[in-house]
């Protein structure tokens, strides 16, 4: 059944608001795709399937905003890194609960549905983040 | 054995940089295609030109876009074949490149390069939210990575894998503003110490203020011929021997590495190839400090030195006016200044003035062999070009 959903990025959001992190597997090469995609960049087929995603990972490298975009504002000084998860797929996010001066490359983290609301306006996506493992 | 060329610029303009009240882009635009037609009395640019490709990244900023046909007009230009090339912070090198293709097919005889941004009417928040455009929605912008932002992810990875310290960073940013300063275009004409640099507020730490290149307004442009035609419009060709271009992943978090860009070795590769040189062959480059740790991935990824040493080239000063590969002696990014669209073939204008002899208190002597490398976005477009004296 599942193998009807598409695979795209609103998707992806979609499953984050039901508290499920998943990605499209390339049935033919096996590549995990996040976000999924409907054609393998790798071997150009068509046909997935979801995977779910380890949460736990470790930051690959991170930055401090002190200059945020005007819906950020409030939040500044943040911490957004990349994080390599423990299958080797990589995403971005922010990263929270924990000191900023605590954070370091190497640091465990686990990723967090938050509240997981979607936002009101276009695109009506929620926002995970990333805390201590 | 050095490459044969593939197109000549035989003109250049460039508007003043900064902070250009009260007028609009395409104004911007006119005053730099009047001093390539200034520089260029053998051109009849009405007759002659045949086309124009130019460079522009945001419409937001004057809520304008359709910027071919619109710059053509108010360039004198009107009813010629026009085309807006976007690539983000790449956009005029894409141009330039679009530019060689026309003259190269054999399509076009003349044809006009160039790109232009206005950005200083926008406030600071503004300005980081029309930049971000050229980076990944979705997971980078959703999440609150601004542009610097991106730049400082590379930055904090570089300086874990190979130690580069900030103050390598303040090094790039004291070396550009001592060139702006001798730079009459440039957007910032002041000197700037280590400490100042050092001391400046965080903007996506380790990445401050004097880190970050200028919100400009300005333009920019060449003219562009067959090799074989060029002695009919000048005495003082500057020959285009090497292109290339490469592109990669949106998000920098796909990709394998965040200490280099792979889009830029690869026109590096190309261009260097195509025009039969080796990195040690450069005499003076253009190269894309959008961020002072840019600039020192820049270095790498051209080859200037091993990757993880670009922090050195910058301390030792081998980059400087005097060094042995002057880099950014326009003032670079930092403070000639960035307006956008405009910066690629601004970057090829610098090279133009080195390359006839015209840099006046910047010119690099004997300076027969020219770079130039444009980086779009978080490096998902790069251009590189290489160019030689007549
Ligand atoms: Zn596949």
């Amino acid at each position: 059944m599942s193998e009807q959903v598409p695979f795209t990025i609103e998707q992806f959001y979609k499953h984050m608001l039901q508290g499920k992190f998943m990605g499209g597997k390339c049935k033919k090469c096996g590549k995990i795709h996040l976000p999924p995609r409907p054609l393998c960049d790798n071997c150009f087929s068509k046909e997935f399937e979801w995977v779910e995603l380890p949460k736990n990972g470790k930051l690959l490298t991170y930055t401090i905003i002190h200059v945020a975009p005007p819906q950020f504002q409030g939040m500044a000084p943040y911490a957004v890194g990349i994080v390599q998860l423990e299958n080797g797929v990589k995403i971005p996010g922010m990263i929270k609960g924990i000191a900023l001066e605590k954070i370091k490359i190497g640091t465990s983290l686990t990723l967090d549905f938050g509240t997981c609301a979607a936002t009101q306006e276009w695109p009506k996506w929620p926002r995970y983040y990333f805390k201590p493992a | 054995m050095k490459g044969k060329p593939i197109a000549s610029i035989v003109s250049a303009g460039l508007s003043r940089f900064g902070k250009l009240e009260g007028l609009y882009a395409r104004e911007i635009f006119a005053e730099a295609a009047k001093e390539a037609y200034e520089r260029c009395p053998n051109l009849n640019p009405k007759k002659d030109i045949k086309a124009l490709f130019i460079g522009h990244m945001g419409e937001s900023y004057e809520h304008q876009g359709h910027t071919g046909a619109t710059a053509a007009d108010w360039a004198g230009l009107m009813n010629i074949s026009a085309t807006r090339t976007e690539a983000a912070c790449s956009s005029s090198g894409a141009a330039l490149r679009a530019g060689i293709f026309a003259v190269l097919s054999g399509l076009c005889d003349v044809v006009m390069v160039g790109g232009v941004e206005k950005m200083t009417h926008r406030s600071t928040p503004e300005v980081t939210e029309f930049l971000a455009m050229a980076s990944d929605f979705p997971f980078e912008q959703w999440h609150g990575i601004t542009f610097p932002g991106l730049f400082a992810l590379m930055a904090t990875a570089h300086m874990h894998k190979y130690g580069t310290t900030e103050m390598q960073l303040a090094h790039v940013a004291v070396k550009n503003h001592y060139n702006g300063s001798l730079n009459p275009k440039a957007h910032m004409q002041k000197q700037i110490t280590i400490e100042t640099a050092l001391s400046s507020r965080v903007i996506a730490w380790p990445l401050k203020l004097y880190d970050c290149s200028l919100i400009t307004d300005g333009a920019s442009c060449l003219i562009l011929t067959k090799p074989e035609l060029a002695k009919k419009y000048t005495d003082t060709p500057v020959h285009i021997i090497g292109s290339g271009q490469a592109s990669d992943t949106i998000g920098i978090y796909e990709r394998e590495d965040f200490t280099s860009l792979t889009a830029a070795k690869l026109a590096a590769q190309q261009a260097y190839k195509m025009a039969g040189l080796k990195p040690e062959d450069i005499d003076v480059a253009e190269v894309h400090d959008c961020f002072t740790i840019a600039e020192i991935i820049a270095y790498e990824d051209l080859g200037f030195c091993k990757p993880g040493e670009g922090g050195h080239l910058a301390e030792n000063g081998e980059t400087a006016l005097n060094g042995k590969i002057p880099v950014n002696t326009s003032g670079g990014l930092k403070a000639k200044g960035h307006p956008v669209g405009a910066t690629g073939t601004a970057q090829a204008y610098e090279i133009y003035l080195q390359l006839t002899g015209q840099a006046q208190k910047r010119q690099v002597k004997d300076a027969e062999v020219g770079l130039t490398h444009n980086v779009g976005g978080s490096g998902a477009t790069a251009t590189v070009h290489i160019y030689m004296r007549c």
